[in-house]
Parts: structure tokens; sequence; C-alpha cells
């Protein structure tokens, strides 16, 4: 069996014996003789650190590994560069507690302090929280922050990745407040409908900027609507895309929220993951979570803070922003350093690179016969192709390595990020053709 | 020490991308950023140099001593940091087909059955992303319970005073009237205040076990009875659940759900504040209303998180319940809580103990009477502690005690550092006696002095 205690049993029998007790048991009297356990749990028998590394090696081993992913839906793969993985395992910000004690933490603050930075500059707003728990979590929390008495009912697209709006229901079921989906048209948000449903009980209007399926949407078109309803507008963005698309600031929406984990974080089967938040001056004291603010100590010396604590659970209990503590800062470290990694140029190239690849791939893909793109609009690295013989294409890709668009209603949602070569998207080409030949 | 951004110079950069090798598309000018945004511009050594010097000015639980009282800072093994790094975890796309994810799922399905055992319920859940978000699902499945039931009267949750304030702001968060009772003068839950704060409106109660003053309830068995008879479902909070594992079961104690922090009393790292993981288990009558991802089943459920939550904290968990076994399970717990008392009892003739009887896995120090003598505050003597090397105890928590110091020194500790620690709290209460002035500016020896919060809070810098 395996532990981790630095000391021995009769060290720890001394240490019993000084509280004048015989044994470990006596340190549960308090607990109720019908439900202390007497004997062992039904768990395995404990392993060493050869033998526990074996055993999760084969675990992963049992997973597929593709040469080549082109599905995103929500996760994304992008290339981490070497240092951006390596950093967040130093062990002192990898141990550390949330920084509490800001004379012992000031490497945890200031990186989030740069963190929020970043993001406010991404997205062209003014304050940024130190993070939420994902992208949908962070769009729950935006519509939880537009709500008041007489302004209770979220809009949201249908353009808007599934399980962000699945989140968002929950959260307002919590809540007892109502979520309304705006109808989709050519898979992008129905401006004409949503103008319908907007209303003197709208809270907010969220949409995601490209959409669930690649599309960028005619924001411009309905923002100005949904404010002239004295609702708030809410944009879900993918942070890779802001590297070249108008940002949330540009384009006047009151909350930023998005999915960090194309910044620097693997795939994972789903996380950890980051969510961002940004929003303006006016709403920073709605805003949920952890905040860093700069300041000083007597010396003068700058000083990096947890900040306008009053919005939080641990002061405000039941009149809390958000019960939300823990958070997810050490991704909000690798994101900012993902971000300083790539560097202004860098950024705008990743999101070129992957505009360009999507843009050949679903141009030679639509040269197929059979094959057509199930959406005209513009798009950015993502986009729906409606085939014959979907399931049979899918399994001939998986055959050579590679996973290929995700099965929607309406086609096969593909992603193409900068990791995958001209010789891969070939390859991909050629094999849909020789499913539909 | 110089921000990020003060670093930068033009020009400097990393060559990460390989040129395109696909014909170069442009999108219209309509959809394209005006300003570009301000991203530091840094060669490999700057970036590595800069963020060493952040680590530098981090404290981690392998800096030394991390008493932070209700966290559970014990040691994070290096093999599970391993193992969660392993490609074939995490190069796996969520949404990867169930043929290619036998593994993540074999890893889901293996970790969920250790938990369910240990926590003595049916089935679980590992969407929850933290421990605050667990409280949010758990108190979610007594809503939708009294839902389905049509049992709409149900509109209150009763919380301790002594609770977490995570407790309070998750029943808010979940529409419910928040019912405050008061903690007995044993810290315990005062079984008069529960009764008269029971009735036809009670969803349900929200409760740690061991409490946060370090306390067994002896009486746990007759509040989950007086909940139940009431119509009420009973929640546990898994945040002090290192007391009790393999010695006694929230499930058996009469919980119906229950959140377990992966990232505290399973070893996995804090991150400086997250990623953790707050796995919800319940009884299987709640099981119909536990989370499931929309796109991996069948959509229309509730869903607090996409995907299937953060998986590699899962796996660091799965690797360290796995390492422990049956009997390194019970003894991590027997442990923490031995080491509590061996400490409490070094501290006993220098602070006051909140109350000084056997506790579990963390014990909460009362300085009122110390601060009489000295005006030296429990917020001084926790500053003062830095200068010792030791990270302080969690401060003014819980509410109910008055200059509070909480410790949770955790199984991960020697007998040495324990007598150490107690060495240390003792010269840190004489130079209080000694020179009083010296604790109220400290610490001297950190990075930097006190950093002056109100003004931060007053006129908020929040961004470069």
């Amino acid at each position: 069996m395996g532990h981790f205690l630095p000391s021995s049993p009769e060290e720890r029998q001394k240490m019993l014996e000084a509280l004048g007790l015989s044994s470990a048991r006596e340190l549960y009297r308090d607990v109720p003789d019908s439900v202390l356990l007497n004997g062992l749990l039904n768990l395995p028998e404990g392993l060493s650190e050869l033998a526990v590394a074996e055993k999760m090696r084969g675990l992963a081993a049992e997973n597929k590994q593709y040469k080549r992913i082109l599905r995103g839906a929500g996760a994304y793969d992008h290339y981490i560069p070497s240092i951006v993985r390596y950093i967040p395992s130093k062990e002192e910000f990898l141990t550390a507690y949330t920084p509490y004690q800001a004379e012992i933490s000031q490497g945890v603050l200031q990186s989030i302090f740069e963190y929020q930075t970043m993001i406010c500059e991404l997205t062209g707003m003014e304050v940024s929280n130190a993070s939420v728990y994902d992208g949908a979590t962070a769009a729950a929390e935006a519509a939880g922050m537009c709500k008041n008495r007489k302004r209770s009912v979220t809009l949201v697209s249908e353009t808007v990745n599934p399980e962000v709006i699945n989140v968002m229901r929950t959260y307002l079921y919590g809540a007892g407040t109502e979520l309304k989906v705006v109808p989709a048209k050519d898979g992008r948000t129905d401006a004409e409908a949503l103008k319908e449903m907007l209303s003197a009980e709208t809270a907010s209007f969220c949409f995601q900027q490209p959409n669930f399926f690649g599309q960028f949407e005619d924001a411009e078109k309905f923002i100005a609507a949904v404010k002239e309803a004295g609702a708030m507008v809410i944009m879900h963005c993918n942070p890779i895309a802001l590297g070249l698309m108008k940002s949330p600031g540009e384009l006047g929406a009151d909350i930023a929220v998005g999915e960090g984990q194309p910044l620097g974080m693997p795939l994972a089967y789903g996380g950890p993951y980051l969510g961002f938040m940004a929003t303006t001056k006016k709403y920073m004291r709605s805003l949920p979570g952890r905040i860093v603010g700069q300041t000083a100590d007597a010396d003068g010396n700058r000083a990096f803070v947890l900040s306008l604590q009053a919005r939080e659970q641990h002061i405000r209990r039941e009149k809390a922003s958000s019960n939300i503590c823990s958070n997810e800062a050490l991704c909000a470290m690798t994101a900012g350093l993902y971000l300083a990694a790539m560097g202004p140029a860098g950024l705008k190239e990743v999101a070129s690179q992957c505009l360009s690849k999507a843009h050949y791939l679903a141009a030679e893909l639509a040269k197929v016969p059979g094959v057509s793109l199930a959406y005209s609009g513009e798009f950015f690295h993502e986009f729906v192709t409606v085939m014959p013989k979907a399931q049979e294409v899918l399994a001939a890709l998986d055959g050579a390595g590679i996973l290929g668009g995700l099965p929607v209603e309406g086609g096969l949602l593909w992603c193409v990020t900068e990791k995958a070569s001209k010789a891969d998207l070939d390859e991909t080409v050629r094999i849909v053709k020789e499913v539909l030949a | 020490m110089k921000l990020i951004f003060e670093r930068s110079k033009p020009g400097h950069a990393l060559t990460i991308l390989p040129p395109l090798d696909v014909e170069r598309t442009a999108l219209p000018a309509a959809l394209l950023r005006e300003s570009a945004p301000m991203l530091p511009e840094l060669s490999e050594t700057e970036l590595s140099r800069h963020y060493t010097e952040l680590n530098k000015q981090v404290y981690g639980v392998n800096d030394g001593f991390y008493p932070l009282g209700s966290c559970t800072m014990k040691y994070n093994p290096r093999v599970d940091e391993e193992m969660a790094a392993l490609p074939g975890f995490t190069g796996i796309h969520p949404l990867a087909p169930k043929t290619a994810t036998e593994g993540c799922r074999k890893v889901l399905e293996l970790a969920a059955s250790l938990l369910e055992e240990i926590s003595g319920m049916d089935a679980m859940t590992f969407e929850p992303a933290a421990g605050a978000h667990g409280e949010f699902t758990g108190v979610l499945l007594i809503k939708q319970y009294h839902d389905a039931r049509g049992d709409s009267a149900r509109r209150k949750i009763i919380v301790p005073d002594s609770a977490h304030g995570t407790n309070p702001a998750t029943a808010a968060m979940c529409g419910y009237e928040v019912i405050n009772i008061a903690s007995g003068e044993d810290g315990c839950v005062d079984l008069e205040s529960l009764k008269a704060a029971l009735g036809p409106d009670t969803a349900g109660l929200m409760l740690t076990n061991p409490n946060t003053v370090g306390l067994f309830d002896p009486n746990i068995l007759e509040i989950t009875r007086l909940v139940h008879e009431a119509g009420g479902l009973c929640y546990y909070d898994g945040a002090n659940l290192n007391a009790i594992m393999g010695h006694v079961r929230p499930g058996d104690m009469g919980f119906d759900c229950v959140h377990m922090n992966l990232h505290k009393t399973f070893a996995t790292p804090h991150g400086g504040g997250g990623p953790g993981a707050g796995a919800v288990g319940c009884k299987v009558f709640l099981a119909p209303y536990l989370p499931k991802s929309a796109m991996l089943d069948e959509p229309g459920h509730c869903q607090v998180r996409s995907f299937a939550g953060n998986f590699l904290v899962v796996v660091r968990a799965l690797t360290y319940i796995l390492t422990l076994g049956r009997e390194g399970i019970p003894q991590a717990s027997e442990t923490a809580v031995l080491n509590a008392n061996y400490l409490m009892k070094g501290l006993r003739e220098i602070f006051t103990p909140a109350f000084d009887r056997l506790c579990m896995h963390e014990f909460v120090l009362d300085l009122s009477d110390y601060k009489k003598e000295t005006g030296v505050s429990a917020l001084d003597v926790a500053k003062g502690l830095i200068d010792f090397g030791i990270h302080p105890p969690t401060m003014y928590f819980p509410l109910i005690v008055h200059e509070a110091l909480m410790l949770e020194p955790t199984e991960t500790e020697s007998r040495e550092t324990l007598d150490e620690v107690a060495e240390i709290f003792r010269k840190v209460a004489e130079l209080g006696r000694e020179d009083p002035e010296y604790l109220h500016t400290a610490p001297h020896k950190a990075p930097i002095g006190r950093p002056d919060e109100v003004a931060a809070a007053r006129s908020p810098i929040l961004r470069a």
C-alpha cells in the first residue's frame, strides 16, 4: 500500500500516547457507534507508485489518440508552446491556495492581474474577473448579472453551443427565471425573430461569435435593437478568433464571456478549462468571482490583492453575486502565459492560419461531388458540410487516424486549427472522395 | 517586480508556427477588429525569467507548513501530476466517439465507484468544477426532487451560522430563502433551533460534519432524522471529509447528497485557486436528477458545466485513491485527526482553543483574551507567522468565534514539524507581548509589507 505520511507507525503511537489515547479509533469517540465503520471499506488494496503508474498508463492507452483532430464544437486542438506546458507545473504555482495572504502570494496575484489585463485587451472591455469554471458557466453567470426584478427573461440564440445553452438553462432554473431560445435562420441568429422576442422583461441577449456552426453573426444588425429595448448584450466569443475579429468592446457588448481553453489548455476530455468574463466599469461590482486589484504596501511598493471582495460569498453570504470560491486560477495564468508567448503578431497569425486552413478544407470538400456547405455566410475555423454517408466517411477517417467533423443536425461540423497541415487536409479530402465515389 | 508588459520590447517573440502552407484567407473588413490587442512581446528567455520570478513569490505546499483551516492543504503527490499529463488523457477530445474514449470513461466510472464507497452514496457526477459548484449541483438535486413531486411549498434551506459562506450563497443561487440557525455553545447544531426552523416549507439542510470548528456533531443521526421527518433532504458539504474517510460515511449519517472536493481531500493541487473538482454523489432516489452533458447523452437534463467536468483533476484523484487503497484511506484521515489533536495540545498553553476538547482534523484558536492583553490581533499573529516561514492559518473564520485562527495541519506533516510549529507560535506570542508594534506591522521579511486593501477597493486598479 502506498501512502504519503511522513511518520512511522511507532511515531504515531507515541503521539497518541502523548494525547492520553491508546488507539486511533479513540479519536472517533464522538461518532455514534451505529455508524462508526468496523471493517475496511470495499476499496482495492493500495498500490506502489510503480504499480499505480502502470495501471493509469493502461487506462490512458485504452483511449485513441488521433494524429489529426478536425473537430471542435467547444473544445479546440491548438498547439501549446512548450514553455506554456512547463511553467504551470512549477510546484509553487501548482500547490498554492487562493491568494488570501497577499504578502506571500504576489506571484499568483500578479499573474492574475496580468491575465485580467490581457483579457481586457482581447475583448476590448474594461474589467475582467480572475476566471470562472468554463465558457458555459461564464455565460450562465453573465445572464445572472443582467437580471433584476423587472427584467427577468434571458434570451439566447439557438446558434450558441448547445452545452452553453444547457448550462444557462440549469443556472436560470436554479434562480427560477426564464430562458428563451431565439431561433436560427441559415445558420445564424434570426434577427427579425429576436426583435419580436425583445420586451420590457428582457434582461439580456446572449449570442456566440463565431457561432456554434462557425458562422460570423451579423452582430451589428441586432446589438442596437437589444440595447434599444433596454436589455444587455452578452457576447460569447472564441479567444483565438479575437486575434482577428471585431471585439465585444468594439461591437458595444455589455459583457464578454468565452471558453479560454484554446489559450494553452489541452483538450483533456473536457477539462480543466477556463471561463473568461469581462465587462464595463459600470457593471464591475456585479461581476462574480475573484478580482485582483493593484495597491501599495506601507513602503509604497506596488502590491496586488484580492479586491472588491464585498461582492463575494465569504463576506456577503446569501447576498453574494455568486457562490463561486475556487475558480480556475492556474488556467488563467496559463492563458496569460499563452498570450504572452504568442504575442500580438503570433495570436493574429494563429487566427489567420485557422481561418485560412478551414477555408481551404471547406473549399476542397465542396469540390467533392455530393458534398456541399450547409451555410453560405462568412465563417472562422468551423463549418458545416452536407454529404451522404457521413457515418461511413467518419469511420474511414477514423481508420486513418483522423477525427472528422462532429455529427450535428444538418451535417458534419468541422474544425481546422493551425495544427493541421495541407497534407493532412488533402488526405482528408482524398478519403472523403473515396468513400463517396 | 516588473509587470510582463513592462518587460515587453517590440519585435521580441518566440518562433512557434511554421509558415502557412495554404492560400491565406482574408476576412471582410467589416468583421475585422479595429485596434490590435496590446499583448506583451518577449523572447522565451524573458518569458521564462518573468514567470520564474513570479513563482519565487508564491508559497506552496512544497515550501512548508500550510495549516490553512478548511482548505486541507495536504501534500500533492508528483505521480498524480505525471498521470494527469499523459498524452493518452490530455489529447482526448471530449466529443470523440465512445469507441475512442474507453479509457477516459473507465477513469470516471472507477473513480465514481470508489468515491461512492467512501461517501456511502449510490451515484455520482463529475461535472462540478469546484466545491461551491458541487454545492450548487447538490442543492439543485434537492430542488428538482421537490419540484418533480409538485412540492412547491418548500422554499427554505437551513444553514448553521458556522457554515462556509458558499452554503448560504448556493442556496440563494438556487432560489431558496436561507434560514440561518444558531450553533449551540458546544459549536454544534442547536437541536432546539433546528426544530424551530423545520416545517412544511423546509427544502433541506446544508451541513458539514465535522463542522467548521473541527468537531464531529454527536447528534448527527438525530439532526438528519428531524430534517427527513419534516420532509426535507440533507446535503453534506464535503469540505471536511478528510477527517472521516474510512471511519464514517455521510451516506450512513443520513445525508442524501454530498459534494467532495477532489482538490482537497484527494490530494489534487489547488493551483493558486483552482482548477478543482467538486464531485457530487447522491442516494439512488436522487440519481435521475444528476446532471448529464447535453451532447454526450440525450439532451434535456440539467447540466452545470460543459462536457465531463475537470477530467484531469479526476485522473489525479483516482491515482491518489488507488495508491492509498482500503487501508491507506482511513489511515490518512486518522493521521490528519491525530496531527490536529497533537498540534492543538502543543498550542493549548500558548493560545486558547475555542473548544478545548478532542477535535477532528482541524481546530480553532480564540485569540480574544490575548488581544485584550496585548492589543495584538489574530491578523497580527497570522502575519507574524509569515516571518517565521510558515503559512498563516485561516483567519476570522468561522464567524461564530471572535479573533479566530483555524488550523488544519493535515496528515502529511511530521511530528517534528508540528513540534517546530508549536515553538514558532510560542515565539510569535511572546513577541506580541514584548513588542506588539512589531506584529502590528508584520510581516517584515516577505516580498511586500501589508498591502493597503482599503485603497484597492476604493479606487480600483484592475488592469495594467
